[in-house]
């Protein structure tokens, strides 16, 4: 590997950790209600989306009442996005005449962005009217992030309160998250974007004429459209629904490698730094850096792998007499799929950071990838999106595993399990466990059904072991709500539409909820003293069990169905 | 729920203003403003006429030209697309092998191993730039055609040669659509 390919991901990875910190610190002020730099003019307005709304954000709610708030807040975002695209066809801002959307489709996308899952079932420039994007999918991309970012935060309190049952206001945190975090974060991203020659206008598509004219066409028609506001919050909320249909990988939506590195550094900076932000809520940072600690090591880990794979290339090529070596003239290595600009270490790099967080977001087709290129970001997915992982959902999915984590110890010591002063008991565990065990349902009874199936066998695009790669790759997406596919798969039908829809229901609500419980349990309890028989949970040691057991349930669910795909795909080209 | 839906309902249209009309609308307009050209698309216009995007490939065939990478999309740039063959798919051996056909047909006897971006399809169907190892590829057919001095073709793509943006970032590549431009304005 050439020497800047490290060199970038090392920049990458240091200025990500850089930025932990500063950002970490001013989320936990935003969602401890302490005085921040913007008060002064944002304050008018969040105070204004209270006066009109209705609400008062100083009366707290508990977890029964937060979480109804927060479903019907998601449930009515759903009803808007699906009218909105059944509509289009006769409601304005719609230079390109595009007509409505079959129900199915409509339904698949709908319960995609309002979950932050941004499965993308159709082409954007050939199917959204802008105002379908702005209204529907722009406004989901905010509002399904602050949600995952307003859970998170109840479930920090929950740790860091004790005998109480009050866990917040979630319209205050909703608002909040929005105003004083995303939005701030995505008009700067989005101007940098612009600057490198993202699109943003409201003009019709640009038709130019061709330098070589061809016998079928003398012109060609450039889609363009307010995109780089669409990106910057698609990358920084963990969503990944792009604004064209090849998402990141269109020289339009991510046109420089600088525009590449900004787009791909804001795919983790938020779950990153969150993991900061619960240190400081829960009064000892310590405790967040171990977990952000966990996290890196297996996302390096794993990028390593993927670089490794992708550089190595196709050995089908090589006998072909094709020239894969990586030079400072060539990029080398597997290059179907991938982008001159960005070469193979930023597309593997991408590949990892977007399945690590459930942004989901591409600047390659993952399905072109070669097989163990390809395991890694599907194997990242099954994991349960929580190396990084989603806006919120990444650290309360984390959070999850460390209660079985400190369970498990706590049983070869026979102590009864405490974090950070709570008792970890029955509840909390058969909580934690639904959050782990439902994505591993979801995703392996969606791909048994999906291949037990005429419809679902149909729309395989790849033959032998990689097809079956695909089925997986869809419902390891939709199941951990990440979005990303192995894009040759026509998932754009009935059938997918309808699976993959309830496989993102599920993913997010049945996370979402338990996670709520959990922190309405433990808010309750009194916190106990630590003494000498206490796990430390900030230590390297706990990091290195809390990877354990993480890899641990993540290669028993998924080594069976990976053998079949991913594996099986590897034996068959170099065994 | 009851209590909880109108502060739901009065929340999702305060954020559809705030996210979805007004935010677009204020980017809009500082990138109008600060950044016109890319903005609109980057496109470039010499006497009145458009003659694409800086930053949108073209399909080039002719031996005079320049080749971009193979495009799924047919370089729709209303329909972007990449191909999504599998490493194993024999479609993906077929295209490959098809292109490799191609480039020796237009210039038999080249004595330089192809690289493998001139013979693989790109992520967006609309990738502009090629790898320096593709343009050099080209040089003695594009010359040929054009009658042209191979040093002179050379300095061209010399001319239209990205670096590594900041001197780290990226990968070093040759943008086709503004090398070919250039050729054609040599004559």
């Amino acid at each position: 590997m050439t020497l800047y390919s490290w060199l970038q991901l090392i920049i990458y990875l240091a200025v990500l950790i850089l930025l932990a910190k500063p950002l970490g610190a001013y989320m936990a002020r935003v969602y401890m209600g302490e005085r921040i730099s913007l008060d002064r003019a944002l304050g008018p307005v969040e105070r204004l989306v209270y006066r009109l709304s209705g609400i008062d954000p100083r009366a707290e709610m508990d977890w029964k009442v937060y979480a109804v708030a927060m479903l019907a807040f998601n449930a009515l975002g759903l009803v808007v996005v699906y009218a909105l695209q059944r509509l289009q066809g006769v409601l304005p801002l719609n230079p390109q005449g595009l007509g409505a959307i079959s129900p199915d489709s409509s339904w698949n996308t709908a319960v995609s962005f309002t979950s932050n899952t941004n499965w993308q079932g159709y082409g954007g420039e050939a199917t959204m009217s802008y105002l379908t994007q702005m209204l529907g999918m722009t406004v989901q991309n905010f509002v399904s992030a602050a949600t995952g970012m307003a859970v998170l935060a109840a479930f920090i309190r929950g740790l860091a309160r004790h005998t109480t049952k009050m866990l917040g206001n979630f319209w205050a945190d909703l608002t909040r998250t929005t105003l004083y975090i995303l939005l701030p974060l995505s008009v700067v991203l989005a101007i940098a974007l612009v600057s490198q020659g993202v699109v943003q206008t409201f003009g019709e598509y640009r038709t130019v004429s061709l330098i070589q004219p061809s016998a079928a066409s003398e012109s060609q028609v450039i889609a363009v459209g307010p995109a780089a506001s669409q990106i910057a919050i698609k990358q920084l909320g963990t969503n990944g629904g792009g604004f064209f249909n090849v998402n990141s990988s269109h020289p339009l939506e991510n046109p420089t490698p600088f525009s590449n590195f900004l787009e791909m550094l804001s795919i983790l900076l938020i779950p990153a730094a969150l993991c900061y932000t619960f240190g400081k809520m829960v009064g000892d940072t310590r405790q967040g850096w171990a977990l952000l600690a966990a996290m890196t090591l297996v996302f390096v880990t794993l990028l390593s792998a993927a670089v490794w794979s992708e550089r190595s290339g196709n050995p089908a090529f090589t006998a072909m007499g094709i020239d894969q070596k990586q030079t400072d003239i060539n990029p080398g290595g597997n290059m179907e799929g991938k982008e001159i600009r960005f070469g193979i270490a930023n597309s593997a790099l991408w590949a990892t950071a977007t399945t690590a967080a459930s942004n989901g977001s591409v600047n390659s087709m993952h399905d072109s990838y070669m097989p163990l290129g390809g395991l890694i970001p599907m194997w990242m997915m099954q994991l349960g999106e929580i190396i990084y992982g989603g806006v919120g959902s990444g650290l309360y999915g984390m959070l999850a595993f460390v209660i079985i984590a400190v369970f498990v110890s706590g049983l070869m010591v026979g102590r009864t399990p405490e974090y950070l002063g709570k008792k970890i008991e029955a509840y909390e565990m058969k909580m934690a466990s639904i959050m782990i065990l439902v994505p591993v349902i979801v995703v392996l009874v969606g791909t048994a059904i999906a291949l037990m199936s005429e419809a679902g066998r149909a729309a395989i695009y790849n033959p032998s072991a990689h097809g079956f790669s695909e089925v997986l790759y869809a419902f390891s997406s939709a199941g951990n709500n990440n979005g990303s596919a192995f894009a040759g798969l026509g998932a754009n039908t009935p059938f997918y539409n309808t699976a993959l829809g309830v496989a993102m229901l599920f993913a997010r609500y049945w996370l979402a909820v338990p996670a709520l419980a959990i922190a309405g349990s433990l808010v309750q309890k009194k916190k106990v003293p630590e003494s000498a028989g206490t796990l430390p949970t900030h230590t390297p040691l706990f990091t290195a069990w809390l990877i354990g057991v993480i890899i641990i349930v993540g290669a028993l669910s998924f080594l069976p169905a990976l053998a079949l795909g991913p594996i099986v795909e590897q034996l068959m080209i170099f065994g | 729920m009851i209590s909880q839906l109108r502060p739901a309902f009065l929340m999702l249209l305060i954020f559809t203003v705030i996210a979805g009309v007004i935010y677009p609308l204020v980017v809009t307009g500082i990138a109008q403003v600060a950044f016109p050209y890319q903005a609109n698309g980057s496109l470039i216009a010499i006497d009145g006429k458009t003659y694409g995007s800086e930053l949108i490939g073209q399909q080039f065939a002719a031996p005079k030209y320049f080749w971009g990478r193979l495009s799924a999309a047919g370089y729709n740039a209303a329909a972007s697309s990449g191909s999504n063959y599998g490493p194993m798919n024999p479609a993906l051996i077929e295209a490959v092998q098809a292109r490799i056909d191609a480039l020796r047909a237009a210039d038999p006897g080249n004595p330089l191993p192809v690289p493998v971006d001139l013979v693989t399809a790109s992520a967006s169907g609309l990738d502009p730039h090629i790898s320096i190892a593709a343009a050099l590829y080209q040089i003695h057919r594009v010359a040929s055609a054009r009658r042209l001095d191979e040093v002179v073709v050379e300095s061209l793509v010399e001319k239209y040669t990205e670096g590594r943006q900041f001197g780290i970032l990226g990968e070093p590549r040759v943008n086709v659509l503004l090398l070919n431009l250039a050729l054609d304005g040599l004559q």
